[in-house]
């Protein structure tokens, strides 16, 4: 659970100095947040700390910085959240900077994962802001020897009765020699005043990215940088046998030859898998050099698995009783004297990241330290990994963030950052290593592949008296303890133990399954296998019950009410929230179908040939339903228009987050339409775009709709909700028109 | 390795590279112009998008040998002066997410423009289906592109 306590405080100039840039005049001031980690905890890591998170600076000419400290791979999060405190201050968003972070525990949580920056950081910048505008209008106030109730700051400046005018660079310094208010002196704005949140604005890097100067991963220029590649083994966890690097030496450019130590298998996620290294003075070289690389491999213990087969494998454990996660009544008991019945069985297979921009990393090492620059969602622990890996203390490795190509999970693991700085000690340069579209397709940490039964028991009247959800799949944790060889009970919350449905009869279970690769979170994570089963199933139900599928979601939820999951099952995990901060509320889920419904015109009538479907589902706290229209032509899915309904709470960047929906909408398509990782005797069968499809243009929806609910609940995250209810949405509009049930990813028509 | 004198962004510039070096890594490693990007290295998600003599070119697998007399234009070259209509309407459509494929994306719309300045649903899938969007802006992008082309036009 988190703690959001903020404590703020004025920070010496002389620490600010060493950690910044920037010229630290007038204001300065730090927050300390208490937050537990959650991916920390999921590491064993060491527990909660004090630290301030976010630094803020306002020098005497006026000019704001603020520093962010979560990575930026396209949510807009660099702006979002500087915005939030920008609003509370009270300033001129001209006048706002906004400074990347450096990786450092100083600065709280920065691992931007599990859609949690807003909804972690929401209220520490509110207060932060609110509080240097208090002492901005006390500076004030005591220029102008009144009492700071008759000061008040707007846009850059403070006013007063009399009409008197003192702007934030004028009053910087004067502000800095006061001491820090108390929380009780703090006055937050009243929503309805907020300038920023809840309004559009464009994210600031905006135009470097437009033309062409902002600065990705490999974008930073580094004297005397060379380029290197890996080859790393086919299978994970296998191991280099024997080599000759001849032919490789004898490309011009090639500068040296040398392997990298793997872990073996089961695999550490900041661990390099291992390999032949190239370095050479450019990528081409590098990439002839690899090329000419004769090698021989021990495969492994992972020699044999075969994804496809294993995915059957897995339906075994979901075709019987499996270990309770779960349990209302008896649903084993009710189905045996079901009146009526629906069983439909599930099958996805692994889906690889691809963000457009593959990992890849600068290091450069130099009497025992290392400056790193990389595209990372997680510097922290890229920090201690590196140094860990080098015998490095932490104080001794850098990480600059740059710009994120994309993330989507791939880039927490600080694998391939690990990999740069190793080759850039061992060979004496600085590096750069890149990741071609192969080595990241092939050696990704891979969506987990998944077997899903579920049973649906009616009753003499029509009712669903009973349900039965048997999810198989391998534990992300799988990939690195052996032992793990059930879901995780965050693994399992996504969707399976936290069915809101209102039935007598419920059983979650699930059966062993263990990684033969490496498995990893992709946005939205376990959610999105099982929305697509359980968004298809209900619309089963629907069918078998002969009503309306939206009228079907809204009979089986019942009467609003918030559900004390706590109480239902003890591995119940509510995104690292208490229930009574952020409940389960059934009212909330309610209205984001009923919007839908509204805004999709649900009901109408619909063109021949294209079919209307409905799913909708609560992840990492926000409610989404989607209704997608969709029809097939030439042997091919074609979407005129999708609809969100969303209520994430406040939103604080509405923009932003309709973007959010019109590309989950997109990401969604490439899952349920394209794209499939197959493992065949341990290694990846795909390589790149032509083999390992997304969606492109043509193959995206034409239109995507989005309502924001208004909101003024606590903010909640919107970089994975949007995914989980594309998929069944879209089959279930599928099955309109073709007849056809899907229960496999991708979907054939 | 072999000495080229090629034309980027209007200026004639020497190389000391291997014949067969792809386009996409001279600009980035030879001539440090990083607005070009690296996505598949086959010519299949449009990231390392570039002109050549106005027609777009998927610089990843365009060997040095073959780009002669022809000119090459890059992001960095179509705003260096003034925005282009194909950039402000970017920029008034809020397309990028994390906008490494933006680039390319640009570097293809405007060579669409250039072609057909009242591009039609058809004609934009067609010209723009060569570049992948991980982020998934297509719908702005689709946006975008008949504003600037409005622009154009008017």
């Amino acid at each position: 659970m988190k703690d959001k306590e903020a404590k703020i405080f004025k920070i010496d100039r002389r620490t600010f100095l060493k950690t910044t840039s920037i010229s630290a005049t007038g204001l300065l001031l730090g927050i300390q947040v208490s937050c537990t980690s959650t991916s920390k905890k999921l590491r064993g890591d060491a527990s909660a700390n004090f630290s301030p998170s976010v630094y803020l600076n306002i020098n005497g000419s006026g000019e704001v910085t603020i520093i962010a400290h979560r990575s930026e791979m396209g949510t807009g999060i660099r702006t979002s959240l500087p915005l939030v405190l920008a609003d509370e201050l009270e300033v001129d968003w001209k006048q706002v900077k906004v400074e990347q972070a450096v990786g450092d525990a100083k600065y709280g949580d920065q691992n931007t994962d599990g859609s949690y920056s807003v909804r972690m950081f929401y209220p520490v910048m509110r207060k932060a802001g609110a509080m240097a505008r208090r002492m901005l209008e006390q500076a004030a106030a005591n220029e102008w020897k009144v009492d700071v109730s008759q000061c008040k700051a707007k846009n850059h400046e403070v006013t007063n009765a009399n009409g008197d005018v003192l702007g934030y660079g004028y009053l910087a310094d004067k502000a800095a020699q006061l001491e820090v208010p108390t929380e009780e002196e703090i006055v937050l704005k009243d929503p309805k005043d907020f300038k920023f949140i809840g309004k559009k604005t464009s994210i600031v890097d905006l135009e470097d990215i437009v033309t062409g100067k902002a600065v990705f991963g490999l974008d930073t220029k580094v004297t005397g940088a060379k380029v290197a590649l890996v080859k790393r083994p086919p299978v994970a966890g296998g191991k280099l046998k024997s080599f000759n690097s001849d032919a490789a030496l004898n490309v011009p450019g090639v500068l040296k030859v040398f392997t990298l130590e793997g872990s073996g298998f089961p695999v550490q996620f900041h661990q390099p898998l291992g390999g032949v290294v190239v370095v050479a003075e450019n990528t081409w070289s590098a990439m002839k050099g690899r090329d000419a690389l004769d090698i021989q491999w021990d495969h492994g213990v992972n020699a044999k698995y075969n994804s496809v087969a294993y995915v059957e494998t897995m339906m075994g454990g979901a075709t019987k009783a499996g270990k309770a996660r779960r349990t209302q009544g008896s649903a084993s008991g009710d189905l045996a004297k079901a009146k009526g019945k629906v069983v439909a069985e599930y099958r996805v297979h692994h889906l690889s990241h691809a963000p457009m921009e593959t990992p890849c990393a600068i290091a450069a090492f130099k009497d025992g330290k290392v400056e790193i620059w990389a595209p990372t969602q997680e510097p922290q622990w890229a920090r201690a990994a590196v140094g860990g890996a080098l015998g490095l203390e932490e104080a001794n490795v850098t990480v600059n963030v740059t710009l994120l190509g994309g993330g989507f999970g791939r880039k927490s693991k600080p694998d391939y950052v690990v990999e740069a700085a190793l080759i850039s000690k061992e060979s004496g340069f600085p590096i750069k290593l890149l990741w071609t579209r192969e080595d990241d397709i092939q050696h990704d940490f891979y969506h987990a592949n998944c077997a899903q039964q579920i049973s649906v028991g009616l009753d003499d009247n029509n009712k669903v008296s009973s349900w039965q959800h048997r999810s198989v799949f391998p534990s992300i944790s799988s990939t690195g303890n052996s032992s793990a060889t059930h879901p995780s009970n965050p693994e399992i919350s996504q969707g399976v133990v936290d069915f809101p449905y209102d039935i007598a009869n419920v059983s979650c279970e699930t059966n062993e399954a263990y990684a033969q690769i490496r498995v990893g979170w992709l946005r939205s994570v376990a959610n999105i296998n099982h929305a697509f089963a359980i968004g298809c199933t209900l619309d089963e139900v629907a069918e078998k019950r002969g009503v309306d599928p939206a009228q079907n979601l809204l009979d089986l939820l019942g009467e609003k009410r918030n559900i004390d999951f706590a109480a239902l099952s003890d591995d119940f995990w509510n995104y690292e929230e208490k229930l009574e901060e952020y409940p389960w509320d059934t009212g909330r889920f309610i209205n984001v179908i009923e919007e839908v419904k509204r805004i999709s015109g649900w009901g109408k009538e619909m063109p021949a040939g294209t079919g209307i479907g409905i799913a909708a589902h609560r992840s990492f706290l926000t409610y989404v339903a989607c209704v997608v229209e969709a029809k097939v032509e030439n042997g091919k899915v074609v979407i005129p228009k999708v609809y969100y309904a969303v209520d994430c709470g406040v939103g604080v960047n509405p923009e932003r987050i309709k973007a959010q929906f019109e590309g989950g909408a997109v990401f969604g398509t490439s899952i349920a339409t394209k794209s499939k990782i197959t493992v065949k005797n341990g290694a990846v069968e795909q390589s790149n775009f032509d083999t390992y499809e997304v969606a492109r243009m043509m193959d995206s929806p034409k239109e995507t709709e989005v309502l924001i609910v208004q909101s003024n609940e606590k903010p909640t995250g919107v970089g994975e909700p949007p995914v989980p209810p594309f998929t069944p949405a879209l089959c279930n509009a599928l099955y309109k028109v073709t007849g056809k049930r899907i229960r496999t990813l991708p979907i054939t028509v | 390795m072999s000495k080229y004198s090629i034309s980027v962004n209007g200026q004639s510039v020497e190389v000391d590279a291997l014949d067969d070096t792809p386009l996409l890594w001279i600009l980035r490693d030879n001539l440090e112009m990083t607005g070009t990007k690296f996505g598949c290295g086959k010519a299949l998600c449009g990231a390392c998008t570039v002109h050549l003599d106005n027609v777009p070119v998927r610089s990843c697998s365009l060997p040095l040998s073959a780009v002669g007399d022809q000119k090459v234009t890059t992001i960095e070259g179509v705003g260096a002066q003034k925005l282009h209509p194909v950039q402000e309407a970017w920029m008034a459509e809020d397309v990028p997410q994390c906008g490494y494929c933006q680039s390319g994306q640009i570097m293809s719309a405007i060579a669409l423009l250039n072609e057909k300045p009242n591009p039609t649903d058809e004609d934009i899938d067609e010209a723009m289906s060569g570049n992948i969007c991980r982020c998934g802006t297509y719908v702005r992008i689709r946006k975008a592109i008949q504003r600037a082309s409005k622009s154009i036009n008017s």
